[in-house]
């Protein structure tokens, strides 16, 4: 039990360091993703094809092929061509461009579900497109896509556990590096799965707090 | 001049022909009814007038703005031609208070504290005064109708369209807004009602139109074209109608 304890204590500033990688990772990923995402589905919804289908392919290319391969392309496939990134901006911009298509997908459709009437009620009383979007359809918007996109946020929280795999010393890759001198793999494991766990659980909670807001007035 | 003037409309929706060739001419401070059969078409002219529906043809000029056929009209209007909506359409994430100063704010760029009193006074207007903090889900069908009036009549619109105000209400509640109509009638203000409520169209409209099938058949003073209709067509609508 004692050599446990000495063992986390001893473990602990490496894999608070590896964490702390997670966070950043996963925030850079949503927020970029969510921008990227917000622009794709207006692109989504788009009366002018030439907008509407690059889009769509862009989302089912992103969608259609694993989250490992986009990031190897990225990061070791890319110099080929002599783009070589740092590990923690091609692990950025892969989970960013990943999560863009999954935001795009999500905000579409509670842009598109939001009803017709809404639009028109806009847009008697004389407002352009571009009013009625941000006045009128985005509030009511928001309030239907808070939830599945914290489940991708959360998703991608674990995701980046990917990131090992290309030299971004997150939390699993400390992990890994902790049991290869150590050899106490089933302990460090947990440990990092328990810290993995209170990141979700975290941000789960932060999804209710925005639930509730979205929701605020609605009865 | 008139305040609606329109020559030979057409509306298609794909190969279905909706309005085939409507002329109509609406005087300042006209009432008018527009009645018939569902599938008339009388609900679309009324979203063509709009510019909630593009049209195909014909020439159409409302509050002073000519429309050509394709070409957006709602934005020109910029609210002078207001709408009310069968299922009213409240914005559901403001207050009755901030659904009235909207437009006013976001499309006439005026200061919050302007809009909102003017917003306060006109709901005082159509008796929602004790509700002007309210959010739209918190109110009855007849006081979310009531508020759609009072947003539609802060933009001062010169022509108000009324697309069957009524008939998305329990029967209890459609006499708290067919009199808040009657009020506005009796101000001279122009408008154009779709509506199946039929003595209502009598008493209020000046005018009655009918319609059925795309085209206008039969329009004459309300009176008249209830009391005396010259079209079989009208008259047989008119007798099913009644009809107990």
């Amino acid at each position: 039990m004692d050599a446990t304890l000495d063992l986390l204590s001893q473990s602990a500033p490496l894999l608070l360091k590896g964490a702390g990688y997670t966070i950043a990772l996963s925030l850079i990923g949503m927020s970029l993703g969510l921008v990227l995402g917000f622009g794709l589905a207006l692109m989504r919804l788009s009366r002018s094809a030439l907008l509407r289908w690059p889009a769509g392919v862009y989302v089912s290319a992103i969608r259609g092929t694993p989250l490992l391969v986009q990031l190897f392309l990225i990061y070791y496939g890319l110099p080929q061509f002599g783009v070589e990134l740092p590990p923690l901006a091609a692990a950025g911009i892969g989970f960013s461009l990943n999560i863009a298509a999954y935001a795009c997908e999500i905000l579409r459709s509670a842009i598109a579900n939001v009803d017709r009437g809404q639009w028109e009620a806009a847009t008697v009383l004389g407002m352009s497109r571009g009013q009625a979007l941000r006045r009128v359809i985005l509030p009511q918007a928001a309030r239907t896509a808070v939830a599945p996109l914290s489940n991708s946020f959360i998703s991608l929280v674990k995701d980046t556990s990917l990131a090992a795999t290309i030299q971004v010393p997150e939390l699993f890759r400390q992990t890994q590096l902790i049991t290869a001198r150590t050899f106490e793999i089933f302990t460090m494991y947990l440990a990092a799965a328990a810290l993995y766990w209170i990141v979700s659980t975290l941000l789960a909670a932060g999804q209710g707090v925005l639930e509730r807001r979205a929701a605020e007035g609605r009865r | 001049m008139s305040a609606v003037s329109a020559r030979g409309l057409v509306k298609r929706f794909d190969d279905v022909v909706v309005l085939n060739g409507v002329d109509i001419e609406v005087a300042q401070g006209e009432v008018v009814a527009i009645i018939g059969p569902s599938g008339s078409g009388k609900s679309t002219l009324l979203r063509c007038m709009a510019g909630l529906e593009l049209l195909d043809g014909g020439a159409l000029r409302i509050a002073g703005v000519e429309a050509a056929p394709r070409a957006p009209l709602a934005r020109a209007l910029k609210g002078r031609v207001g709408f009310v909506f069968q299922s009213f359409n409240l914005f559901p994430h403001r207050t009755a208070l901030q659904n009235v100063a909207e437009g006013l704010i976001v499309v006439r760029g005026q200061p919050r504290a302007a809009a909102e009193a003017k917003a306060r006074a006109l709901l005082e207007k159509v008796g929602l005064g004790a509700r002007v903090d309210a959010w739209p889900g918190e109110l009855s069908g007849g006081q979310q109708q009531r508020c759609a009036i009072a947003r539609a009549l802060a933009m001062d619109p010169e022509v108000i369209l009324f697309d069957e105000p009524t008939s998305a209400l329990d029967p209890e509640l459609v006499g708290e807004v067919l009199s808040v109509i009657r009020e506005l009638a009796a101000e001279k203000r122009t408008m154009l009602i779709v509506t199946h409520q039929m003595d209502f169209a009598r008493d209020v409209a000046d005018r009655t139109i009918f319609m059925d099938s795309g085209v206008i058949v039969e329009q004459a003073p309300s009176r008249e074209l209830f009391g005396a209709p010259k079209e079989e067509r009208t008259r047989r609508f008119l007798g099913k109608v009644a009809a107990p």
